[in-house]
């Protein structure tokens, strides 16, 4: 893993980036008080050296009717030296799983999961993740709320 | 507007563009889908107004940029009751190095996810800011070991 060394002024662009992404590189530009190429320039580098991977849309499921948000702590059956490596492919293959992450610790890997309704869960739950290969133990979390949103890394 | 059942087949193939690169101009966004620049601007703004997309977020790598370690905590609350839910929400949105606070249901009451540079930064950002948060009981970690995100139910 090759670190990018940050710059004052790398810092002073990512923060401003990441406080509003929909800046048009003139607007971040004039901003902080540079000209568009030199800005230009400097994204680019970050681009390149991988720091900065890109700009996303953020979707809100909620609003396009997927009402029910569940997060999975699945713990795998680690005698299977291939458990991680069939389990994560095959999660893939689930449309409504948002989010893949794997853990050090009591958790192996937890799978952000979206659903129509509590009715659409369970099918999901019954049909598609009770088919994955190598759990040995699964556990459910209900989001009640989100307290505090990603606003990005403390740079 | 009447989601769910207004979404047709190129507005979730402009939702599946958009979350994997919004910083296309409308013009290349079109050209991808055989829309007109006109049309496809037309569509995005729909989308938005209509808060499906909600925003826009910098991708960046955390590790590359000198943070190499994501910890997500558990944490259970030793008192319950009202107050001591808003004292702790407070106090724990202020802090720099935690990047999300999820309310949930389960094994612990609340979720979050925190950011240091390295084990002896998050060492310190756990000693000296949340175990010592309002009302703060059991907490239990898992370090994040790796992370992707999918992009959703959007065929």
């Amino acid at each position: 893993m090759v670190l990018i060394m940050l710059d004052d002024l790398d810092r002073r662009i990512l923060r401003n980036l990441q406080a509003d992404p929909t800046q048009s590189i003139p607007e971040l530009a004039d901003h902080l008080g540079l000209t568009a190429s030199r800005l230009s320039r400097r994204l680019e580098k970050l681009r390149e050296g991988g720091g900065l991977r890109g700009i996303r849309a953020v979707i809100d499921w909620q609003v396009i009717g997927y009402t029910v948000e569940v997060s999975l702590r699945v713990t795998l059956d680690k005698t299977n030296p291939r458990a991680f490596d069939e389990f994560i492919p095959a999660a893939r293959q689930i449309p409504e799983v948002l989010e893949i992450q794997t853990f050090l610790g009591q958790v192996d890997v937890r799978l952000s999961v979206i659903a129509r309704d509590m009715r659409h869960y369970q099918t999901i739950y019954r049909e598609k993740i009770l088919y994955l290969p190598h759990m040995a133990d699964i556990e459910a979390l209900t989001h009640v709320a989100r307290i505090k949103t990603n606003k990005g890394l403390p740079l | 507007m009447k989601v769910g059942a207004t979404l047709d087949d190129l507005d979730l193939a402009l939702l599946r563009a958009l979350s994997e690169d919004a910083s296309q101009s409308a013009g290349a966004l079109g050209r991808g889908l055989g829309l007109s620049q006109p049309a496809t601007w037309r569509r995005v703004k729909r989308l938005e107004n209509a808060g499906i997309i909600t925003g826009r977020r910098l991708d960046l790598d955390a590790e590359k940029l000198g943070f190499g370690v994501t910890v997500f905590l558990g944490v259970k609350l030793a008192t319950k009751g009202r107050l001591s839910l808003e004292d702790f929400e407070r106090a724990v949105v202020a802090i720099p190095e935690v990047q999300t606070v999820e309310h949930v249901l389960g094994l612990y009451d609340y979720r979050l996810r925190v950011v240091a540079r390295d084990i002896s930064d998050f060492e310190r950002v756990l000693r000296r800011r949340i175990m010592t948060l309002p009302g703060v009981g059991n907490v239990d970690a898992n370090v994040l070991l790796s992370e992707e995100r999918r992009p959703g139910p959007l065929a």
